[in-house]
């Protein structure tokens, strides 16, 4: 794994990335509502999707097989958090049916923003992304889920992981 | 948006397979929205812009490079210090033109390229076109226009990767930085 390039220029991407999305869908639709944002973070969460899916394919290449959906996770939260977003999840619940909820006391996207209130509104398009590539990661591990993200509190964040049985 | 002062000097180094990815994501993305390569061009070097003119503090704060003397000294530190800084490359300098104000940056490998092929209808499309922005946006913060474009690209056939940059004047202290 190489391991080269620089978080600073990284976070930046990202944000032009997001700001990019947003302006696009405003200059075709004038004032955002509900709706457009909607369309904005699902851009941005396709986008994380197939980058996920890379990623995993790089990362597992050489692991051996998973012995559960809980062992996958455990990857997720672990090696794919680390390699991703510099640190390991810090906490990990599941109610064993499916649901998981990953929490990070200080999640690298947001750790950039200030912690005031109007960034608490505008965390959720700084966390699309991401959900797309824990979504990507585990769809590649033979995973389908959906996956979203709160904040109650910045820069700590909860992602929450629903797996869809078949 | 502030940035946070208490990040250290060290251990910003990130997976490059993420940031090689998602600068791949958001190309073709920009390849959706634009109905032409030109736009996305012009798109990706204002997004280079953005980032290089906040970038830069990022920069002088942790490289504790001073002025530079002349557009010479000048291309050292961003070939030797910033490329090395950031992607993990460090390009060579060379080909100057006579007069010391046009130089060029000789990438052997490309960070931003690896994994990628261009699809034969993006002919126009300067896949790195971000990097023109930044260093642009960059310099034109300590006071400097330039002029930026790559002129070979080793995914469209050349053996290396060479962007060209052209000093074009000092800008005055006092006036502000162009807005974009």
């Amino acid at each position: 794994m190489k391991d080269m390039a620089d978080e600073v220029l990284f976070d930046f991407l990202h944000m032009e990335m997001v700001s990019h999305v947003y302006k696009e869908q405003q200059s075709s639709k004038g004032e955002l509502d509900s709706k457009d944002r909607a369309v904005c973070v699902s851009i941005l969460e396709g986008m994380g999707f197939r980058v996920g899916q890379g990623l995993i394919e790089r990362m597992t290449r050489d692991s051996p097989s998973f012995k559960d959906e809980l062992d996958m996770m455990k990857f997720i939260c672990k090696d794919f958090w680390t390699q991703v977003f510099r640190k390991q999840i810090d906490n990990l619940r599941t109610n064993h049916q499916g649901t998981y909820v990953l929490q990070d006391n200080k999640f690298a996207l947001l750790a950039q923003l200030s912690s005031g209130k109007q960034y608490l509104e505008d965390a959720p398009k700084y966390l699309a992304y991401s959900c797309g590539l824990v979504r990507g990661a585990l769809s590649n591990l033979g995973l389908e889920s959906v996956v979203t993200a709160e904040v109650s509190l910045m820069p700590s964040c909860k992602f929450q992981v629903v797996i869809q049985k078949l | 948006m502030s940035r946070q002062s208490n990040r250290t000097t060290d251990n910003k180094k990130m997976n490059s397979e993420l940031f090689t990815l998602t600068y791949g994501a958001l190309v073709t993305q920009l390849c959706k929205d634009y109905e032409n390569d030109e736009e996305v061009n012009k798109q990706l070097d204002k997004m280079g812009y953005n980032i290089g003119v906040r970038m830069i503090e990022d920069f002088l704060a942790r490289s504790s490079v001073g002025r530079c003397q002349d557009f010479r000294e000048t291309a050292d530190v961003i070939a030797k210090v910033a490329f090395k800084m950031y992607l993990g490359v460090t390009p060579s300098v060379t080909n100057w033109s006579p007069a010391g104000d046009e130089f060029s940056l000789i990438l052997e490998t490309n960070p931003l390229v690896d994994f990628v092929e261009l699809p034969d209808n993006h002919n126009a499309l300067v896949y790195s076109n971000l990097l023109c922005g930044v260093l642009r946006g960059a310099l034109e913060m300590v006071q400097m226009a330039v002029d930026v474009r790559f002129a070979q690209d080793t995914l469209r056939g050349d053996n290396v990767t060479e962007i060209r940059m052209k000093f074009i004047k000092r800008i005055e202290e006092n006036l502000p930085a162009g807005d974009e």
